[in-house]
């Protein structure tokens, strides 16, 4: 039994907002009758773009995207090549100096970007797309299926992440980032199932799922046309954690020299340069760039994901 | 036309379902065509349950449900599909009925979808247009809206014309009003009645005695998943039998009698009565009009 | 005591503008009234509850003033209000179950509240336990966390804790909407009691249900869209209600007895005006059968009888 509530919904105040005729967002795109239109995507754009924290951390990150497409196009070297003088600072032939091995630093850092993209979609796709079809289905069926799921969750949660992926990495000698991002992949999905576990547990309790029901959908159709859409700002919002994340621990594994050795990335460079005292030499233009790298890169997708809380969820606004 | 047969469902609550809770016991009745049936209870006496598990979101425990002489717990996915052709419902909040990323008239495209592929466009308006008009609303003030821009009362027109689109020959009606404005309230409750006219049957679920009273021919109340008192609508209310049935209509307020007016009467004396407790039996009162048996001690 | 509301007028801040929620509201409450305040969603009645004590985030005081047993109340500023919460002016909110704390017991959350106030727990600790058993519950309850109780239960400590300092003013939102038909009579017929009993000298008791406040409350003000269109006391309000909006909504009123195939109850077609930009005049006008060329122009709020106001040109 619910008290009559307001015939407007909950925008404070309950004083007939909503008002007569006309539609309350920027552009509305004209539906044929009955071609569902998501509410979101005019209103998302135009709030998106003005939210500073949001294009802030996305203009950082498609700088080192357009670094990592294009920088090795422009590279002038091969980043394991042992081209040049030992120990370089910056100078007009090397941009970022000299390794100790006598390696275009530019060079193994725009390669190593590459990497750190290619870790983050694969492996923050893979996570992605178990912690969804995990959660979805513990969440929606409930019962015996989610006491299942949930306890399977559970244990991977509970495991020591990076104490099985350097057992791993060590006996399995990983040959290239896809094999280290998949890894990486399954092994950082349950934080996601359960979240969207929870999400789906107060979904499926609304009406619209039961009348979704009634039209007769299924389990799968009510789950992509009727919860899916509704927790979208959600689901992308992890998709960017997810990502940040697997580059974050694809740092780390590298950084202990667990990840492939034959290839490039910023982890690995970070690794190679204190293994050869860089710190101790002041080799600044070996190590700072890696970093930089990394934190530009994660903080910078970190910064877009509260940008886009604050977007998709108008109460911050409005404040 | 909908026969419930001692009808129960128990849930499984706690880790790993290891208590259980008796929602409903033993409930039967049956709701024939052209009549508007009452369920009436507080919250927690299961008559949401009953709701449910006739529009098949929630299975039976035990007892059968039948529609038109078939079970309705044995049919497969197709057979559901069919029986949604012949029986819809409409709940209690208009807001959560409808998926807030899209438009209000996205569930008309849900049923078109699913029952009537082949349907041209301009037919399809005139159907439309014709199940709007026979509810009340017209086709400009709610095509193309989101749901926040209509009102609590149209969404829950909305969702009657829906129901409407599919010729319907049962509508479960589970508090549909209680979230409206009072001056909305009635016109809604004024609608089932008039469809009533057209050969629907209604299950109007509602704890509100006066909204009962005002539109069912039949009425049940409800207490802790049991059937205490059922019968014609003017009988339960106008001789209540159980001490239940008593109570309830001593707490409503009235509008032209005070409570302090009244004599007291022990009227406001709850039954003690548990959901563990077997289904009170019924028994015949007066033609039309069953009551349950006072168990122990119930004041009869 | 008494409470005077003089031109009181609250706006809330949106994106789009400023949603004039309370327009102008004038009226007195005298000493040991309760008073119902009835209408509609989006009418106000419940920001008109709000501003008596407590101006939440978004809500401008924008003019007017309150006056409580001759002082004024500091409705703009939020600290120096404290003074007057919960000694003078206190509330039982909407919800009010969800409004006690759930990781805390009940005897704690009274302590807490009382101790904030400068109030020793220990010496009320006698009258607390008896009005609690006044209203049906034991003294067990303070050793209960808020989830062992009731939704029943709960309303009702949360009533006895607010009222437990004697508040000239009692404000009560909604408080039986979300409650079984049962327990309904049992809180309302507690308010009263309190009454009686000089736990609180005054009640404003707002919700939409005007069947209970004929049963509870003495006069019954009705709201609509952010203006006094009557107020009387509840047998004038039913019986023989004055302005248009009042008689159409108690006609639409069903009630036990009245079925639909003997007489069929109507309905105000329309809805209320936004308060984004709301409507110059009367603001009933749109859906008023007896609107005319006057109606352009504000009604004022008189009194046509001994106790009897309306704001409507066709009665005045």
């Amino acid at each position: 039994m619910a008290a009559p509530r307001d015939l407007e919904p909950a925008t404070v105040p309950q004083a007939g907002v909503a008002t007569v005729g006309g539609p309350a967002v920027a552009v509305e795109p004209q539906a044929a009758a009955g071609a569902p239109v998501p509410a979101h995507r005019s209103e998302f754009v135009y709030f998106a773009l003005r939210n500073w924290k949001f294009v802030l951390g996305l203009g950082v990150v498609l700088v080192f995207l357009a670094a990592a497409v294009f920088g090795p196009m422009v590279a002038s070297h091969a980043p394991l090549e042992f081209s040049g003088p030992t120990d370089q600072p910056p100078s007009s032939d090397y941009w970022f100096g000299t390794t100790s091995f006598g390696q275009d630093v530019f060079a193994q850092f725009v390669h190593g970007l590459r990497a750190a993209f290619l870790v983050g979609a694969v492996g923050g796709g893979i996570a992605w797309v178990l912690g969804a079809v995990v959660g979805f289905t513990a969440g929606y069926r409930g019962g015996a299926i989610d006491d299942v799921l949930n306890m399977l969750t559970n244990v991977v949660l509970v495991i020591p992440t990076l104490a099985i992926l350097i057992i791993v990495s060590a006996y399995m000698n990983v040959h290239s980032y896809s094999v280290e991002a998949v890894l990486i992949g399954l092994t950082s999905w349950p934080w996601a199932a359960r979240a969207v576990r929870a999400q789906t547990f107060t979904l499926k309790t609304r009406d619209f799922v039961d009348v979704a029901r009634l039209s007769g959908r299924s389990t799968r159709q009510v789950i992509a046309s009727e919860i899916a859409p509704n927790m979208s700002s959600y689901l992308l919002m992890m998709f960017i954690l997810l990502f940040g994340g697997a580059i974050l621990i694809g740092a780390s594994l590298d950084f202990l020299g667990l990840g492939p050795s034959e290839s490039v990335s910023l982890g690995l460079m970070m690794n190679n340069a204190f293994l050869s005292s860089a710190l101790v030499l002041g080799s600044w233009w070996w190590f700072l760039p890696p970093g930089i790298g990394i934190i530009g890169i994660v903080g910078g997708l970190y910064v877009m994901n509260v940008g886009l809380d604050e977007v998709f969820n108008p109460r911050l606004r409005e404040t | 036309m909908l026969t419930l047969d001692g009808v129960s469902k128990v849930y499984r609550i706690g880790a790993f379902g290891g208590k259980s809770l008796q929602a409903v016991r033993g409930v039967s009745f049956d709701l024939r065509p052209g009549e508007i049936v009452s369920l009436i209870g507080e919250s927690g006496s299961g008559k949401s349950t009953i709701g449910r598990m006739i529009l098949r979101l929630d299975r039976v425990t035990s007892g059968t449900i039948s529609f038109d002489g078939g079970d309705i717990a044995q049919l497969g996915r197709t057979g559901t599909k069919a029986y949604y052709r012949e029986v819809q419902g409409v709940f209690q909040d208009p807001f959560s009925s409808y998926n807030p990323v899209f438009k209000a008239d996205r569930v008309f495209a849900m049923i078109r979808g699913a029952y009537f592929p082949g349907v041209g466009n301009d037919e399809w308006h005139e159907k439309l247009c014709a199940s709007l008009a026979s509810v009340g609303l017209s086709p400009g003030e709610v095509l193309n809206r989101y749901p926040h821009q209509l009102s609590g009362g149209q969404l829950q027109r909305l969702l009657i014309a829906r129901a409407l689109l599919l010729d319907i020959r049962i509508l479960v009606a589970d508090e549909v009003i209680s979230m409206l404005d009072a001056s909305t309230r009635i016109d809604v409750l004024n609608l089932l009645a008039d469809l009533k006219s057209r050969g629907l049957g209604i299950l109007f679920i509602t704890h509100d005695l006066s909204l009962g009273n005002y539109v069912s021919d039949r009425t049940l109340i409800l207490h802790r998943g049991a059937v205490v008192e059922m019968g014609a609508t003017e009988k339960v209310f106008g001789d209540p039998r159980h001490a239940y049935t008593r109570m309830l209509l001593a707490s409503v307020p009235h509008l032209h009698e005070r409570w302090r007016d009244r004599k007291r009467n022990g009227d406001l004396a709850l039954p003690p009565a548990s959901r563990d407790d077997p289904a009170p039996v019924l028994v015949e009162v007066d033609t039309d009009h069953l009551a349950a048996l006072p168990g122990k001690g119930e004041p009869s | 005591m008494s409470l005077r509301v003089d031109d009181l007028k609250v706006y809330y801040r949106t994106l789009r503008g400023d949603v004039q929620a309370l327009d102008g509201v004038t009226f007195e409450i005298a000493d040991g009234e309760i008073m119902g305040l009835a209408g509609e969603s989006g009418c106000g009645k419940s920001t008109l509850g709000k501003s008596l004590i407590r101006l939440d985030g978004r809500m401008r005081h924008v003019g007017g003033s309150v006056t409580l047993d001759g002082k004024q109340l500091p409705l703009g500023d939020d600290r120096a209000m404290n003074a007057f919460r919960f000694k003078s002016v206190s509330i039982v909110p909407q919800y009010a179950m969800s409004a006690l704390n759930p990781t805390r017991k009940v005897g704690r959350i009274a302590e807490e509240l009382l101790e904030s106030r400068g109030i020793h727990f220990d010496g009320v600790r006698p009258e607390l336990v008896r009005r609690l058993e006044l209203v049906g519950l034991s003294k067990d309850v303070l050793g209960m966390f808020p989830i062992e109780l009731s939704g029943g239960m709960k309303q009702r400590t949360v009533m006895v804790l607010s009222t437990l300092l004697n508040p000239s003013l009692l404000i009560a939102d909604e408080v039986t909407s979300a409650l079984d038909v049962s327990s309904q009579r049992a809180v309302a017929e507690m308010l009263v009691e309190f009454r009686e009993r000089s736990y609180v000298k005054s009640m404003v008791f707002i919700t939409h249900d005007l069947a209970i406040l004929y049963q509870a409350a003495d006069t019954i003000l009705v709201m609509y869209a952010g203006r006094l269109a009557e107020k009387a006391s509840s047998d004038a309000v039913i019986s023989r209600p004055k302005h248009p909006y009042t008689q159409l909504l108690v006609s639409s009123l069903p009630e036990v007895g009245v079925r639909y195939a003997d007489r069929r109850l109507e309905g105000i077609p329309g809805k209320p005006p936004s308060l984004l930009e709301p409507p110059q005049g009367c603001r009933f006008r749109d859906r008023c059968p007896l609107a005319f060329a006057k109606c352009a122009e504000q009604p004022p709020f008189v009194e046509v009888e001994p106790g009897h106001r309306v704001a409507c040109w066709a009665v005045t």
